[in-house]
């Protein structure tokens, strides 16, 4: 963002989220919108995170539960299934862990600063005890 | 445009395109930020939106950041009702005199405003807006407290809640008053849609926040919205909590169509008791020592008379 002095301001005070011309909103995705400086999808919160999300797709059902639940629009969905995290946005609260139905889950907490491959390797396994109620809607 | 989103199953409601990006200055694990990804993705048409001041509205619009890829506003804590009820107003004259540059979209009209901008501080405009009967949608995200200002207890803070101006001592058990029955106030000025969600039943949300689209006049979306700060509980616990809340009948999920006809929305299957809710939170803590101990039983008396009533009054249909 460009620095302005104690006397500049946007005009107006708008902020506007794009740049260029955006027919349909509704409909475009994330990648594809022409987003301007003063979205806030352009600053980044990774910062607040002590503990991240990583993903397992072996094991993922593609329920979208994270998906719903994520209050900072980090899951990352893309034609019905589920694709990553948005590292950027994540404020690694831990919604998506604490919802994921799968059985050993597919998400999991790990420290800020665990290796990705590191922690696929140690993924729990599943568990004997039969315990996969899936919750219902 | 104009036709309703079809919204079937998550699968394919994980298709949506948010409207609402991320890098917000909410806590981690707030729910206000879920409540708003429902009900912006419960359709695809234009976005007229306000927000009273708030958690919501200090969190995404932070200078020079917004949060929002719609047309947002904010003006005062009380007026984010009115300020989408002008926009409204506006909107409908321009259709009249045929001076709309697009007149084939359809934007929906939404307030957002926190529990203290719609049962205290905001309620003289709300009650303006709807009396008026203007085309529009007012969301409460009611977390039950001044979240945003350090906790300060609010008329939708229940009794024996532990807010920084009611707190919980050896003098006192916390908030002395009962919460204000809004649903029933907002029925009461004869909208047509009035109803309580909450985000852990998406589905149901999503469906009453379609029909209040769908309706023509003012409704009223009372959403439950657990504060992770504020009613003291781990951030990744929200989805859980909330989970207790509805289903120990503490927020009934309930709608309330044209003022009068009452429909029960959500049965829990098993109904939980009201002191499981309680104790997984840290702001009634206090509740369970020998002294206040009583106060629980008085809550899970006052819950199952509610829904007794909510019963009876859905049988009734009155």
């Amino acid at each position: 963002m460009e620095k302005k002095g104690w006397d500049g301001f946007e005009i107006g005070a708008m902020l506007r989220s794009f740049d260029g011309a955006t027919q349909d909103i509704a409909t475009t995705l994330p990648e594809n919108r022409p987003y301007s400086q003063s979205n806030s999808f352009t600053a980044s919160v990774a910062d607040w995170r002590i503990e991240k999300p990583l993903f397992n797709k072996e094991y993922c059902i593609d329920c979208q539960f994270c998906w719903i639940y994520c209050p900072d629009m980090s899951i990352i969905s893309r034609d019905k299934k589920m694709v990553g995290i948005d590292f950027d946005h994540c404020k690694g609260c831990g919604i998506c862990v604490q919802v994921c139905p799968t059985n050993p889950k597919s998400l999991l907490m790990f420290p800020e600063q665990k290796d990705e491959e590191a922690a696929l390797a140690e993924w729990p396994k599943k568990e004997k005890k039969a315990d996969a109620e899936v919750k219902e809607d | 445009m104009s036709e309703m989103k079809k919204i079937k199953n998550l699968k394919e409601f994980s298709t949506s395109a948010d409207r609402f990006e991320g890098a917000n200055l909410l806590c981690p694990g707030c729910a206000h930020s879920i409540i708003v990804r429902e009900v912006l993705n419960a359709t695809n048409d234009d976005l007229i939106l306000a927000a009273s001041t708030g958690c919501l509205e200090v969190c995404t619009a932070v200078y020079p950041y917004t949060s929002w890829d719609a047309s947002w506003i904010h003006i005062g804590f009380e007026n984010g009702s009115s300020a989408v009820a002008g926009a409204e107003a506006m909107y409908k004259a321009l259709k009249t005199k045929g001076r709309l540059k697009q007149p084939d979209r359809t934007p929906k009209f939404v307030a957002f405003g926190g529990d203290g901008a719609t049962y205290d501080i905001g309620f003289q405009w709300i009650s303006g807006c709807f009396e008026r009967g203007h085309n529009m949608m007012y969301v409460c995200l009611d977390n039950e407290v001044y979240a945003n200002t350090g906790g300060q207890r609010s008329s939708s803070t229940p009794i024996g809640a532990s807010a920084t101006t009611t707190p919980a001592g050896r003098v006192s058990y916390g908030e002395k008053r009962n919460k204000k029955d809004m649903m029933a106030i907002m029925a009461a000025h004869g909208a047509p849609y009035v109803a309580q969600v909450a985000p852990n039943k998406w589905k149901d949300m999503v469906a009453k926040i379609q029909k209040g689209f769908e309706a023509e006049g003012p409704v009223y979306i009372n959403a439950m919205s657990a504060c992770t700060t504020e009613w003291k509980f781990a951030p990744e616990d929200t989805i859980a909590i909330s989970d207790l809340a509805t289903d120990s009948l503490v927020f009934p999920l309930y709608e309330i169509i044209d003022g009068t006809k009452l429909n029960i929305t959500y049965r829990p299957k098993n109904i939980i008791p009201v002191r499981d809710y309680l104790g997984a939170q840290g702001r009634f803590k206090h509740l369970f020592t020998k002294q206040n101990e009583y106060l629980i039983d008085e809550w899970q008396a006052r819950i199952d008379k509610q829904w007794d009533y909510l019963q009876r009054r859905e049988e009734a249909s009155v």
